[in-house]
């Protein structure tokens, strides 16, 4: 009965097995912990983050390897990714904490074992090499976000973006294995490197495989969320508790990223003047529409969701020019600027919410725009992080945001797509504008709450380093930018 | 030749010393931010001096080279160096930066270190704009500069400031944006290189030379201002407090006609010939036209921002012209109207700091209460109408000289300058100055202080300095402005 069956070579898939198994564990000791130590709650899954990373660094080889019968994929991409995957998640649980525990209704275990679930997924999206895998990977996350969303059930708003979040949710994952289903029509196989063969040799149905495709951007693009499947974002962005929201605003871009990468680029190369067209207009509209509409926001954070509409459709010129008329010379080049640049947004967008999560306390949640005039007054530093993060975002120099544009934008020229950069360009310029007014809110205006910050030390440190990378890797942006490229040559 | 990285002292001394003024916090530690600031300004000015001593005068090329590289993913450099077109602007600029801190000393009374630390870091900024030699490190700094401007004019500002900061900011990054895709499309041409100086040997066909002239053109002509998008100079220099209107003035709107010459006319030559008429035209229109806007404002800081805007019309005027009289003629203007100007806004900001109000209106008679000031004023006015011996004149006189050459016609609306700028400049000194004493607020007036009178001395001296021997000025330019023009003169089309 086993006689086909072969243990699989577990050790690529080591942080996942270990993530899971710790997930598990704090489930369990969790319900022997007291609402009033939640702290052990949060230390152990600090530390299952940072054992995972620890394993990941260990296991971590310049190698391409397939486990699971070629289900998952183990590579210098999916590693970097992974990493910084767990940064992020590091960063968000410390942004959370003082939140959390200042409003004791949602600091319950479940709110930490649904993100190291949420984490889980997001990693084996990354590894995905399989469109089943891919699924899966994508369900955990999903799932575990509805729930967290709907953390809050005393709140109107909360549970009304939780389910519009999985009605679309769900809608988008339908659209996506219809789109799987098909292309598994014509050309037989579910796995990912096998695709890309498969559609080398050109003998499946082009009309099915087109149609597929279709149905495939679609799902893709509702979890991107760019327009015009981006409906759930200001409204999960902005219902969700603002911890929530940095989650979701954060480290599964990395991993929408990945899946974009593994389902077009590694699978669906050769359709890439299909996907690409697509593309482009999700973008252009994306920029078009996210900025546009953030300027009309009074919220600070449904401001940011708009803004996260308009920056994923600026990533997304980074992946529409990876190849020209069938050239791809030009593909780790614009490949590894759109990995930067999410890198570098998930990295600034946590600092924006960490800073609404600072200027947050119990009863109070510091979401609207007003909430932050005259912050200069209140507290010079963190309006100087402001500061930076907002000019990071709008893409102005020094700042890590300009290398990032910059990066996709010489891809953008590279590919001869001038009058893309240039409406790229141009629809930056309009987003300079919210950015600039919530500097002018700061800065500016008088101050209409002259209450103190009261926010812990260790979330004071955390939020000044963060804002001081965004200023450091403006400075220096060569590392990432190398490892971007590194990665993606070692993984394409 | 000193082995010291000179330019880079320039650029991070001011900017650290920034980030120092910035840790002394609270307006409690005032007057400690106060002497940071000078000691920083003064610092930065000092380490800028070697450059003109050291220079050698007989070179044309880059001198005060420094070569690291910063982003080799891209092939971006750190790569600084002066020429003789832009030394002199490194000095200005850090000569300017001791007066604005000066300037601001007892008048500004609230966040104080952030003010300071804003003019010092904008200070090392613009210093990087005219030492760098790679086009994204010039970039980085032009857009960076940005900032700080915005703050010292949102937050010091007058009651229309919010609209103005924006207005400046958004105006600036618009052209700017399209200089950037311009700047990736050469990069691109030239093969990976982002080196101005590579840049300046690339050939182009006639058709792309068009199109990144015109996106230079945009960049430029938005921050030197040239008509028709000028509309934000006048709005940013009412609304900033008076140091953010001197750095503005003297130094702000240097930087797009250095781009000019450092972009334009070397990379695009062809098209510059080509669209050189068109420039001309705008430039013409600017000193004719916006001399008559002058003319009849009734805000002092208005009339002295419109003013700013017909004599960098001369310059635009003098660069497009492509002779060496004409190019240095415009460099002398740009310096000179970096005094004058900065020095007309000083004195505004003096009288305003009195009455709080800048309408001509409100004022005359101010020599009976304030003469050591009327006689300064005098001095400046005199200066920004053109009249000889000081620095206004000079530049005037070389760029309608060569306009006498370059088309006759050119050359005449070209001098109405000197008519339309005696006009408003001695018209509005004549209101405000002479006459009876128009209201008791006028006759309460004191005379300008030590720190007033040191301000307006030091930029008189450099005022008559410059009118009377030029030489000094001129004579280091001359060999890049011949460099430059040897260059502009051959067609990169092949």
């Amino acid at each position: 009965m086993f006689d086909n069956f072969v243990i699989p070579d577990l050790l690529p898939a080591a942080p996942e097995i270990f993530l899971a198994a710790m997930a598990m564990a704090i489930l369990m000791i969790d319900l022997f912990v007291k609402d009033s130590r939640r702290t052990v709650t949060f230390a152990l899954t600090q530390l299952t983050l940072l054992g995972a990373a620890a394993i990941q660094i260990y296991t971590s080889d310049s190698q391409i390897t397939y486990t699971f019968s070629n289900m998952f994929v183990d590579d210098m991409m999916a590693d970097l990714l992974k990493l910084f995957v767990y940064m992020t998640m590091i960063v968000v649980m410390f942004y959370s904490r003082a939140y959390l525990f200042d409003r004791p209704e949602m600091n319950k275990g479940e709110y930490y074992v649904l993100a190291l679930f949420a984490t889980l997924g997001m990693l084996v999206m990354i590894s995905a090499n399989n469109f089943v895998t891919l699924y899966v990977g994508l369900e955990l996350l999903s799932l575990s976000l509805y729930a967290m969303v709907a953390m809050n059930r005393d709140s109107l708003a909360s549970t009304e973006a939780a389910m519009k979040y999985f009605v679309l949710g769900a809608l988008a994952s339908g659209m996506l294995l219809y789109g799987m289903s098909m292309i598994y029509g014509a050309t037989g196989t579910l796995e990912i490197t096998e695709l890309a063969e498969a559609l080398y040799q050109g003998e499946s149905n082009r009309t099915v495989l087109v149609f597929g495709l279709v149905f495939l951007v679609a799902g893709l693009a509702f979890k991107l969320g760019v327009v015009p499947f981006h409906m759930w974002i200001p409204d999960v962005y902005h219902g969700a508790p603002t911890p929530v929201t940095l989650l979701i605003g954060s480290a599964p871009k990395l991993a929408a990223f990945a899946i974009v990468m593994r389902l077009l680029v590694s699978g669906l190369i050769t359709l890439a003047e299909d996907w690409q067209g697509m593309l482009i207009i999700l973008s252009v509209l994306s920029m078009a529409v996210g900025n546009l509409a953030a300027i009309a926001q009074t919220n600070l954070k449904r401001m940011l969701a708009y803004s996260a509409i308009s920056h994923m459709g600026f990533m997304l010129l980074g992946i529409v020019t990876g190849v020209v008329g069938g050239d791809v010379r030009y593909a780790i080049n614009a490949y590894s600027s759109a990995m930067f640049y999410v890198i570098t947004y998930v990295l600034t967008t946590a600092a924006a919410f960490g800073m609404i999560l600072l200027m947050s306390r119990a009863g109070f949640e510091a979401d609207q725009l007003d909430d932050y005039k005259g912050l200069n007054k209140r507290s010079p530093w963190f309006a100087g992080i402001m500061l930076m993060i907002m000019f990071s975002m709008a893409g102005v120099p020094f700042f890590v945001g300009f290398f990032a544009k910059f990066s996709v934008l010489q891809a953008v020229v590279a590919a001869g797509y001038i009058w893309l950069a240039i409406v790229a360009v141009l629809f930056s310029l309009i987003g300079a504008f919210y950015y600039l007014r919530v500097v002018k809110l700061m800065y500016f205006d008088a101050p209409t709450d002259e209450t103190p910050i009261v926010a812990g030390l260790d979330m004071r440190i955390l939020i000044s380093a963060n804002g001081i990378a965004v200023a450091v890797l403006g400075l220096f942006p060569q590392l990432i930018m190398t490892l971007c490229a590194f990665a993606l040559l070692r993984s394409l | 030749m000193s082995n010291y990285p000179l330019l880079s002292l320039a650029i991070w001394i001011p900017i650290g010393a920034g980030l120092l003024v910035l840790m002394t916090g609270g307006d409690r530690n005032a007057p400690l931010a106060r002497m940071l600031a000078l000691a920083g300004a003064v610092a930065g000015f000092l380490v800028t001096l070697p450059l003109w001593m050291g220079f050698d005068v007989a070179q044309g090329g880059m001198q005060f080279v420094e070569l690291h590289g910063w982003i080799p993913r891209f092939n971006i450099n750190y790569h600084l160096g002066v020429d003789g077109i832009s030394m002199l602007f490194v000095i200005l600029n850090a000569f300017i930066t001791i007066i604005v801190v000066a300037a601001g000393w007892e008048v500004i009374q609230s966040k104080v270190a952030q003010y300071m630390a804003a003019f010092l870091i904008m200070s090392g900024l613009m210093n990087g704009i005219f030492s760098a030699l790679d086009g994204i490190l010039f970039y980085v700094f032009f857009e960076a500069s940005l900032i700080p401007l915005y703050l010292i004019i949102g937050v010091w500002g007058g009651a229309n400031r919010v609209y103005a900061a924006f207005k400046f900011f958004l105006y600036t990054l618009f052209g700017s944006l399209l200089f950037l895709v311009a700047q990736l499309y050469l990069f691109f041409l030239s093969g990976g290189s982002f080196s101005i100086l590579d840049w300046h040997k690339l050939p182009i066909d006639l058709g792309p030379q068009i199109w990144i002239f015109l996106a230079f053109l945009i960049a430029f002509a938005v921050k030197v201002p040239m008509w028709p998008v000028h509309t934000w100079l006048p709005d940013a220099h009412v609304e900033a407090p008076t140091g953010g209107s001197i750095v503005l003035a003297a130094i702000g709107l240097k930087l797009g006609a250095y781009g000019f010459l450092r972009f334009s006319l070397p990379i695009a030559p062809d098209a510059s010939h080509e669209l050189a008429g068109f420039v001309i035209a705008l430039s013409l229109i600017a000193v004719v036209y916006i001399g008559f806007v002058a003319l009849v404002q009734a805000d002092m800081k208005k009339l002295v921002a419109y003013s700013s805007i017909a004599h960098m019309g001369f310059v635009t005027l003098g660069f497009f012209m492509f002779s060496a009289l004409a190019i240095e003629g415009a460099l002398v203007q740009m310096i000179s109207h970096g005094f004058v100007s900065g020095a007309m806004f000083f004195c505004i900001g003096v009288m305003y700091d009195r009455l709080h109000s800048r309408q001509i209106a409100d004022y005359g008679g101010v020599v009976n209460t304030m003469p050591k000031f009327a006689a300064l004023f005098m001095l400046f006015s005199m200066a920004n109408a053109g009249l000889p011996a000081t620095s206004g004149f000079v530049g005037e006189f070389m760029v309608i000289l060569a306009a006498v050459k370059f088309n006759f016609w050119v050359a005449f609306l070209a001098a109405t300058s000197l008519i339309l700028g005696a006009a408003y400049s001695l018209w509005m000194y004549k209101r405000v100055i002479f006459g009876a004493i128009a209201n008791k607020h006028v006759e309460e007036l004191t005379d300008i202080n030590g720190r007033e009178f040191a301000i307006l001395a030091v930029l008189a001296i450099c005022t008559l300095w410059m009118g009377l021997y030029p030489q000094m000025f001129t004579e280091v330019m001359h060999a890049s402005v011949n460099d430059l023009l040897r260059h502009v003169a051959v067609s990169k089309i092949q």
